[in-house]
Formats: structure tokens, C-alpha cells, sequence
């Protein structure tokens, strides 16, 4: 018996491992390192979603070629790039086995802030205003992070009452009043109007934002524990991973990111007032499951996120362009989610499977 | 139950640490309920009237009656965040189906049965294929307020016949009790029975604590499972009945978001979001305490959004208070000699 | 088990007491506290206790018909406040009527959601004696009193429909951004806007889409972008709410379309000024909603003053705006729409 059985306790059989001694296994008739097995499995899960949308896009396209015009292609980027911002927040979180709430009470709290902000003094620079942004929702991540890591509440209910409180203070600040397109400068418009060599910047910020993330999970030895905690919290505890620090900081980030989301929001949507973006954080979390990233953290990536994010714009896109019924899209997301997870689960119970074959052989 | 060295009695005893703590809390809410009574009926006088209280428990029952099934999903361990959609679908079935001209008690009974389906469709996803409850609802949270949507379509139906409406309406004769009130109160009762009183609940706490365990012990995990869903799913078609008469208004967008209330209502009453733990008088306790809050802020015109950071602050303050009193029994009794097992607990950091 | 027992016969205990506390105070009419302003029917109308419910608060319009309320409570001596969901939707309404009820009001007017919805709750405060006037957006008539009408209904519906024909030369298809599809006065436009389009004049032009923006600010902004995406073909959209009217607006101007699809509808001056002077709209109009508001305070007072009843022919002193009369079905119109484009537009501010 290896050392590590003894202290460690039993792990359920459900949950999938990432910290595992390396062991070779028969899949698809061929020799695989276990490790390396399970992120074949996940970049299978993207190209599945890649795939997925490769066909509904093709099947939508026959239909009605106006769908791939370019013009609309980048429209459906637009409408997603504030959700894939949060989308990889909230990823970072969900690795870690928790759940973020309230993020739409935050993005729609930061929105409004900044877009109040710049009602009162129309001279504030941009840049400075995108800095009071993040600041701002980091600052709410960290009231999250501290609930869960110092208060040791779980984060379905933490942010449950964050949702909740982060939405009054929003109504508070706000005190009714709106901020409209005509009381901000143009210079903040254009946060989500202008384009850098021709690429919007708004979709910028959010390849931006993806990209660095991928990175951070997959280079990052942070990244990498974030993982690790979410699979078996209790092993990479023990393992000397710095849990509780690393959960703060991804509740930090989660909120930088949605602060950041909010700015771009007040920019684009133009008229906010202390109802923007409620209900959001159920379509994130739809975005992060649809994209394979596991509700019970250790597995999934800031890229599925997106594409999971892009699915479901584009499935709604599609809808308007058709001339379908709108009111089947919430059905259909719904259904997608649905769908998502099943394939989900009938992969991993393969998978499993399979390392239960291997590990009996032994 | 855990075995506890107690050095009173010199032996081990099987005291029951969890329940001790939940009568704590269950205290604590009563506490909370007469003191929001008192400081409310000094802050407004319209507080403390008959209609008041009339008009603010009628405002509690759809919610009430969502959190009877909610309660029981929790305590086995799982959760059902497609509640307030099945409320809506089920209003929806009541206006669509009156409105094409089906008498009322057919339409009524057709929209109880969509919501046993759908609690059937949730319960053969969470138990049958072994989905997390939390995704599955999360799915169907969307699906079936969409079916909603696709039901009644952009209209809103609110023509009804007299006798729905004032059901929905009207106190029972001769006091100020509406007759919604009434139905929930049975309900409460049907369910504190089956829930602390028989086989059913036994199982249901079993199977919060440890479904493998229950299963090894011939507990019939998966189909109490898909029956507490479909539970859940046939009262949260109720509440939308409920909510149609009382709103007079079938519209695909009612009850949107309550799913948040109910699921705080249950976790303030001391239900542990882990399974396993908790008891319906704390959930109606808590039920009790959120309406009397929000009643009395309503009254001095405090808006909806902001009387929800006193709600947010109460979930939050409830759970970090238990953490922090489990924290320093569990530092006393570390003290103590005798080794003592430590439970599941409600502990965040690397948990859910 | 027993503690559990313990605590729920406490609860049980509290309940029957607050139970018998409550059947207690049904005596004295069934709230406690109707005190307030005028019960007695005096020459003028006195200052009343009058709460506003408009639609959803937080919205520019309501606001400042607010505003001509709260001008009308110090005119009169009484008081005025202003409650409301901060979303469209009649069920949410409910909820206020309830606490209004139970605070006991003098009189509430009320911009209804919904023609049907409210109608228990409103007849349970006129039960418990408070007033109940509508405005902008009516009732059933038997759940108020008098409906304060901004302008007469037919006549908005049948303007907007010429005011885009003019801009477009009556070709073209065309769509309508709405609010809620359940508001009783959109619904009313609306039916009078598809009959005038029957009209010989209009036969080249087509209502292709009614779309609902349910007067939130965003769904009212991707409803636009919907109906564009759909409708390559779209000439021009008709928005007779003032929220849908400033996202439309936005969302052409985004769209780089000013000018390519005309916009028309009900807005506000302040919100639709840059829309006008960058070319996106031509012309839309509105009334003033401010003497609307103000109007509708008068009404209420005069009501909860026992002056009217709401019965045809009878008149009220309606401050600034003179003597009003009570018209069949108790509704009193305000005066005909205004029509502002770029030589008005800078006269007005709200």
C-alpha cells in the first residue's frame, strides 16, 4: 500500500482524481499516463463544445446565410464577451469546489458606481475608470473570499447572502436614479463601440482576459493547485497546497473580473440603474457548466468556459436571425445545460471505468 | 448521533451534539421572531393589526408552501433551484387552460401534474443518472420557466372565475385568516409528520448523511429521491395555483427569482446545505421571521432590494455565528481527554 | 424528539397568539391605522393623504409626473408619496396596494400593469376606504373610481401611425416596440395604431412585428436589435413608451442606422434631445407628465374629500389646470398630445 493511502481517507468513489500517482492505462487502445489522460478527457470536452458549435453554426447557416455574415459573427461575439468575462471569474472559483452568486449583483453594482461616477465629474480619464472598477469588485471578491475561507461559510450560502446584500447596496447607492447615455462622456461609450485594427474592444478585453486566465491554470503552479483543491481538498491540503489562501485569491479575482465586466456593461448597455445585470449570475454559471467545467471543481478550463459562453449567445442569435418564437430560448438553454451535463457524466463514468479496469489489473 | 465523553455523567453518552445545537438555533429564531415583533409594532403602528398580519401571512404562503418540499431535498442531501420555474409553469398551465375555456378544477389538476413531471424529470436525472442537483435544477430552472414562456406566450391571462379569485382572496368567514393560509398550515402539518414522524423521514436524514451508507443499509436511495423531487415539483405546481388566485394574474414571469428566497427561508431555519440536518418547525420559524422583516420594512416603505441586505445579513450572520459556536465547543471538547469523532461540518474553505 | 416538540408548540403558541391578537383588532374596521387627512366632506378639496403607484419607479417619466403630485400636495396641504415595483409587472403592484391598505392611505392612484390583476387588491382598499384613481394606464372600471387619461386614447394610437407615414411616405414595413404586452394603455394604442393602418392611405405599409420590451431599459435594447437583425427590410418603428423610445434609439444609433430606419413614439424631451438634434428621430411626441401628475392628485384629493364620486358630469377644481370635467366611464382627459422634433425640442426640459 502506497504511504499517502494511510493518511489520506478514503476519497468517494465518485469524485475523479487529479492527484495521482502516474499509472498507465488502456484507452482507446492506447497507453496513456493517467494525468495525461484526464487533460486529454478535457480538451476532448472543448474540441466536443468546438464541434458542437462548428455544426450549429453549419446547419443555421444553410438555413439562413445571413447567420455567418460577418457582421453578425461579431455580433454574437459582442453580446458575449462581458459574459465570458465573468465566465472565467466564476471558473476559477467553481475549480476550487465553490460557487460565486453573486456575481451579477456585483457586476451591476460596479456599473453603476462607474457609470455615476462619470455622471458627477465627466472628467475622470477612462483608464482611471476601468482601475475603479476592478478595484471595486475585487474589493466585494474579497468580502466572498473571506466569508468562505476565515468564516468557513460554504459558498452557496456566502454568496447567497453576498447576492443579496451586494444588490441592496446597489439600490442604496443608486436611490433610484439612472444614469443614461447622455450623462456620460463618449470617451466611455466607446469602451464598447470603438474597435483596435479593426477588432472591437470590448471583444479584445474578453480574448484578453481568456488568454491570460488559460495561461495562469495551465502554467501557473497557483493555477495548477487550483485544480488539486477542487479534486481533493483534504490531499492537497496535505500536500502542503496553501487552500485557503489560494480559494481568498480566487474570489479576489473572480470579483476583479466581474468589476471589470461591470465597467464594460455601463459602457455598452448605456443606460444603467440598480436593476443591471440581475439574474446574470445564473447565465455564467450556465456558461461555466455548458463549457465542461465540473460543479464539483478539478476539472475544466477558462477556454470551455467561453466557448460555453459563445453556445449559448450564438444558439440565441440564431433564434432572433430564424425568426424563431424567442420565448423557446429559455427553454433551449436550459436544455443545452441539461444535455451538457449528461454527456458530462456518461464521459467521466467511462473514465472512470477505465481507471478502475487499470488499477484492478495491478 | 455521536458519542460524547461527558464528564458529568463519567461515561459516554449518546447525546445528540447536532440536535443540541439545532434546539440552540431553533431557540435563537424564536428569539429573533418575538424581538422583530416587538421593535416592529414600536415602529409602526400599522404593524400589529389584524388586517396586517392577514395581508403579510398571505403574502408568505407560495413561498411557505415551496419551502415545505425544498426542506425535505435539502435534508437529503440535494437541492432543487427549479422551483419557483415550476411556479410559474404551473401558472402559466392555470391561464392558458382557463383562458381556452377548461373548467377550473381540471385546470388545476393539469397544472398539479406538470409540476409532479417536472419534479419527476429532475428526480430521474439527480438519482437514475447520478447528475449533481445543482446543475440539473440549474438546467431546469431555465427549461421549464421557458415552457412557461412558450405556454402563455407575451400575454398575461387574468380573467378567472369568482370563485378562484376569492379563494385566493377572501379570509376564512367570520375571521382574518385567508383561506391560502389554511392550506398551508395543513400542508405544514402532512409534512412535519412524514418528515419527523415516520419511515420516509428517517430515511430522508439517512440519506443527507450518507447516501452510500443508507444504500448498504437497504435504504431505496433512489426512489425516496425521485419522489422528494417529485414532491417538491407537485407543491411548488401548488404554490403557482396559490399564487394565480391570489395574483389573479397568470403571467409566464411570475415568482421569477423567488427560488433565492425559499432557499435562504430553509437554510435560516438551520437546514445544513451538506444534508443530513435540520427540521421543518426551524424552516417555518425562519419562514415566520423573513415576513415579519420584510413586513414591517414594507411598511415604512422600505424598498424590496434594499429589505434584502437585512435578509442576506441575517443568512450570512446565522451561519458564521453556528461556525463560530461549533468552534469553540469543538475547542472545549478537544481539551477533554476522550476522543470524540467530528461530524460533517458547516465549514467552508475547500468544501461547497 | 422532544425538544423538537418543545419548540414547535412554542411556535404554535405565538401563532395563536398573534392569531387572537389579530381577531382582536377587527373591530375598528380592520386596520389600525386609518387615521390620516380628509374624511369629511368639506367645500375644497383639503389635503389628502395620497400615494402614487406608478408602473415601476426609477423611470424618468413617472418621475416627473411625481413631481407635478408632489406640486399639487403643497398646493393642497396634504401629502404625497410614491411607491412602486421596480419592475413592470402587475403582480408586483399588488404587494404595495397591500401595504398601502394596511398604512391607510386616503387614496391611491394607480398607473395599472395589467386591466384585470389588480382588481381584488384594489377592492379590498376601497373596502377599507381608501380612494382609488387611475392614471396613464387604466383599470377595469369597476376596481377605481376615475381614470385621469393623458389624452384621448384614440387619438394617440391613430398619430403615432401618421407621424412614421410622414417620415417614411407611408411604404415600407414597419414594427411596434411596446412595454409590457398585458398594459392596458399600450394595448389600447395599439389596437387603435393596426386600425388606422387599415386605412386606404396605408396600404403600403406593414406591421411586420409587435415586439415587448417590457419597459426595462436593456430587454428594450436587444428587442431593437432583434427586430433589425430579423427584419433586413425594416423602415421605420413605432415606440409609444418612453423607455423603449431611448433604447431604440440607442440601439439605431449603435447600429450606424440613423436615418435608414425612422424612429417615432412617446418619449421625453431630456431623453430623446440628442437623438433629435444627431438625426436618429425626427418627431415624437408626448404630453406634459407632470400635469398629468398633477391632475391626478386633484382627482384623488377631491375623491377622498367626498367631492366626487366619479360619476359622469360631475366637476372638480383641478388647481392651475382650472375646472375639470368628469366624462362617461369616470374618465377626465388631460389635453391633446404635444409633438416635439428639433424647432421645440429645446423649449421643454423633462
Amino acid at each position: 500500500m502506497r504511504p499517502l493511502a494511510r493518511t489520506v481517507p478514503v476519497p468517494p468513489p465518485e469524485a475523479a482524481q487529479a492527484v495521482e500517482p502516474v499509472e498507465e492505462v488502456r484507452f482507446g487502445g492506447r497507453r496513456l499516463r493517467a494525468r495525461a489522460l484526464l487533460d486529454v478527457a478535457g480538451r476532448v470536452r472543448e474540441a466536443g463544445i468546438a464541434v458542437a458549435l462548428a455544426l450549429f453554426v453549419l446547419v443555421v447557416a444553410v438555413i439562413e446565410p445571413r447567420f455567418i455574415e460577418p457582421n453578425n459573427l461579431e455580433e454574437i461575439l459582442l453580446s458575449v464577451s462581458i459574459l465570458a468575462i465573468v465566465a472565467v471569474g466564476q471558473t476559477l472559483v467553481v475549480l476550487t469546489r465553490n460557487i460565486d452568486l453573486s456575481v451579477g449583483s456585483t457586476v451591476g453594482l460596479v456599473a453603476f458606481v462607474c457609470a455615476d461616477t462619470l455622471k458627477g465629474s465627466p472628467g475622470t480619464s477612462v483608464v482611471l475608470v476601468v482601475l475603479l472598477g476592478v478595484v471595486l469588485g475585487a474589493g466585494l471578491g474579497v468580502v466572498n473570499g473571506l466569508l468562505v475561507t476565515v468564516g468557513r461559510v460554504p459558498a452557496i450560502v456566502a454568496t447567497l447572502g453576498t447576492l443579496y446584500i451586494f444588490r441592496g447596496l446597489d439600490f442604496t447607492i443608486a436611490g433610484g436614479k439612472e444614469v443614461s447615455a447622455s450623462d456620460v462622456p463618449d470617451a466611455y461609450l466607446d469602451l464598447a463601440t470603438s474597435r483596435v485594427l479593426g477588432i472591437p474592444v470590448l471583444i479584445l478585453f474578453a480574448a484578453v482576459v481568456v488568454l491570460i486566465a488559460s495561461l495562469a491554470l495551465r502554467r501557473m503552479r497557483s493555477g495548477r493547485e487550483l485544480y488539486a483543491i477542487g479534486s481533493n481538498p483534504e490531499a492537497a491540503r496535505l500536500a502542503g497546497v496553501p487552500s485557503g489562501r489560494l480559494v481568498f485569491l480566487a474570489f479576489v479575482v473572480c470579483g476583479a473580473l466581474c468589476g471589470l465586466a461591470g465597467v464594460l456593461w455601463g459602457a455598452r448597455f448605456a443606460t444603467v440603474d440598480a436593476r443591471a445585470a440581475t439574474g446574470f449570475e445564473l447565465t455564467v454559471v450556465a456558461a461555466v457548466v455548458v463549457g465542461g467545467v465540473n460543479i464539483f471543481g478539478g476539472s475544466g478550463t477558462a477556454i470551455g468556459a467561453t466557448l460555453g459562453a459563445i453556445l449559448l449567445g450564438t444558439i440565441e442569435n440564431a433564434l432572433s436571425i430564424l425568426k424563431l418564437n424567442p420565448f423557446w430560448l429559455q427553454a433551449i438553454q436550459g436544455a443545452v445545460i441539461i444535455a451538457a451535463v449528461t454527456l458530462d457524466a456518461i464521459v467521466t463514468r467511462r473514465l472512470q471505468r477505465a481507471l478502475r479496469r487499470a488499477r484492478a489489473r495491478r | 448521533m455521536t458519542m460524547r465523553w461527558s464528564a458529568l455523567r463519567g461515561k459516554h453518552v449518546a447525546r445528540p451534539r447536532a440536535r443540541e445545537l439545532l434546539f440552540q438555533w431553533e431557540a435563537l429564531l424564536v428569539l429573533m421572531l418575538v424581538a422583530t415583533i416587538l421593535i416592529g409594532s414600536s415602529i409602526t403602528e400599522a404593524f400589529l393589526t389584524g388586517q396586517n398580519l392577514s395581508l403579510a401571512s398571505a403574502d408568505l404562503v407560495e413561498k411557505a408552501i415551496m419551502a415545505l418540499g425544498l426542506t425535505l431535498v435539502i435534508i437529503a442531501g440535494e437541492i432543487d433551484l427549479s422551483v419557483a420555474s415550476v411556479l410559474g409553469l404551473s401558472s402559466a398551465i392555470v391561464g392558458a387552460t382557463i383562458d381556452a375555456g377548461v373548467p377550473l378544477g381540471p385546470a388545476i389538476a393539469l397544472a398539479l401534474l406538470a409540476g409532479a413531471l417536472c419534479g419527476l424529470f429532475n428526480g430521474l436525472l439527480v438519482a437514475k443518472l447520478g447528475l449533481p442537483s445543482l446543475v440539473v435544477t440549474l438546467g431546469t430552472l431555465a427549461l421549464f420557466r421557458g415552457l412557461a414562456f412558450v405556454v402563455l406566450g407575451d400575454r398575461a391571462v387574468s380573467e378567472f372565475p369568482l370563485a378562484f379569485t376569492d379563494f385566493g382572496f377572501a379570509n376564512v368567514p367570520g375571521t382574518l385568516i385567508p383561506w391560502t393560509v389554511v392550506v398551508f398550515a395543513a400542508l405544514a402539518v402532512v409534512t412535519f409528520v412524514v418528515l419527523h414522524g415516520s419511515w420516509i423521514g428517517r430515511d430522508v436524514y439517512a440519506i443527507g448523511n450518507n447516501a452510500q451508507a443508507a444504500r448498504f443499509s437497504g435504504v431505496e436511495v433512489d426512489r425516496i429521491k425521485i419522489g422528494l423531487f417529485v414532491a417538491s415539483g407537485t407543491l411548488a405546481a401548488l404554490a403557482g395555483v396559490v399564487f394565480t388566485a391570489r395574483f389573479a394574474s397568470a403571467r409566464p414571469d411570475n415568482a421569477l427569482g423567488f427560488e433565492l428566497d425559499v432557499v435562504t427561508a430553509v437554510l435560516l431555519g438551520g437546514v445544513s446545505i451538506f444534508g443530513g440536518r435540520g427540521s421543518l418547525v426551524g424552516v417555518v420559524l425562519a419562514l415566520f421571521l423573513i415576513g415579519a422583516l420584510r413586513n414591517v420594512l414594507s411598511l415604512e416603505d422600505v424598498a424590496a432590494e434594499k429589505q434584502s441586505i437585512v435578509i442576506g445579513a441575517l443568512l450570512i450572520v446565522s451561519v458564521v455565528g453556528t461556525n463560530a459556536l461549533r468552534g469553540l465547543q469543538e475547542r472545549a471538547a478537544r481539551r477533554r481527554p476522550a476522543p470524540s469523532r467530528t461530524e460533517p461540518s458547516m465549514e467552508g474553505g475547500g468544501g461547497r | 424528539m422532544t425538544k423538537r416538540m418543545g419548540s414547535a408548540l412554542i411556535a404554535l403558541l405565538l401563532a395563536l397568539t398573534l392569531g387572537v391578537a389579530a381577531c382582536g383588532d377587527d373591530d375598528d374596521g380592520g386596520n389600525g391605522g386609518n387615521g390620516g387627512g380628509g374624511g369629511g366632506g368639506s367645500a375644497q378639496a383639503e389635503g389628502a393623504n395620497v400615494a402614487f403607484l406608478p408602473k415601476q419607479v426609477d423611470n424618468p417619466y413617472f418621475d416627473v409626473a411625481a413631481a407635478g403630485g408632489e406640486a399639487a400636495a403643497k398646493e393642497l396641504g396634504g401629502q404625497f408619496k410614491q411607491v412602486g415595483p421596480s419592475e413592470a409587472a402587475a403582480p408586483a403592484q399588488v404587494p404595495f396596494i397591500n401595504t398601502l391598505t394596511s398604512q391607510g392611505v386616503d387614496a391611491i392612484a394607480v398607473s395599472a400593469n395589467d386591466p384585470n390583476a389588480l382588481t381584488q387588491a384594489l377592492k379590498r382598499a376601497d373596502q377599507a376606504g381608501v380612494k382609488i384613481v387611475t392614471y396613464d394606464s387604466d383599470t377595469a372600471p369597476e376596481a377605481r373610481s376615475v381614470f385621469v387619461n393623458q389624452a384621448d386614447t384614440e387619438e394617440i394610437g391613430r398619430s403615432q401611425v401618421q407621424i412614421l407615414g410622414e417620415q417614411i411616405g407611408n411604404k415600407g414595413e414597419i414594427a411596434i416596440l411596446s412595454a409590457a404586452s398585458t398594459a392596458t394603455n399600450q394595448n389600447a394604442w395599439i389596437k387603435f395604431m393596426k386600425d388606422e393602418l387599415k386605412k386606404p392611405e396605408y396600404k403600403d405599409m406593414k406591421l411586420v412585428k409587435v415586439a415587448y420590451g417590457n419597459d426595462d431599459d436593456q430587454k428594450s435594447f436587444q428587442e431593437t436589435l432583434g427586430l433589425i437583425q430579423a427584419y433586413p427590410n425594416l423602415k421605420g418603428i413605432i415606440s409609444p413608451t418612453t423607455v423603449g423610445i431611448a433604447a431604440a434609439a440607442r440601439a439605431i444609433d449603435s447600429e450606424g442606422l440613423k436615418g435608414k430606419i425612422k424612429l417615432t413614439g412617446l418619449g421625453t424631451p431630456n431623453q430623446m434631445r440628442k437623438y433629435v438634434k444627431n438625426g436618429t428621430v425626427e418627431e415624437f411626441a408626448l404630453w406634459d407628465p407632470e400635469q398629468l401628475g398633477y391632475l391626478a392628485y386633484y382627482a384623488a384629493a377631491a375623491l377622498a374629500s367626498d367631492q366626487i364620486t366619479g360619476e359622469e358630469g360631475e366637476t372638480f377644481d383641478a388647481g392651475e389646470l382650472g375646472k375639470k370635467t368628469i366624462g362617461a366611464d369616470g374618465v377626465v382627459i388631460l389635453g391633446p398630445p404635444t409633438r416635439f422634433n428639433k424647432e421645440n425640442i429645446d423649449d421643454f426640459d423633462f
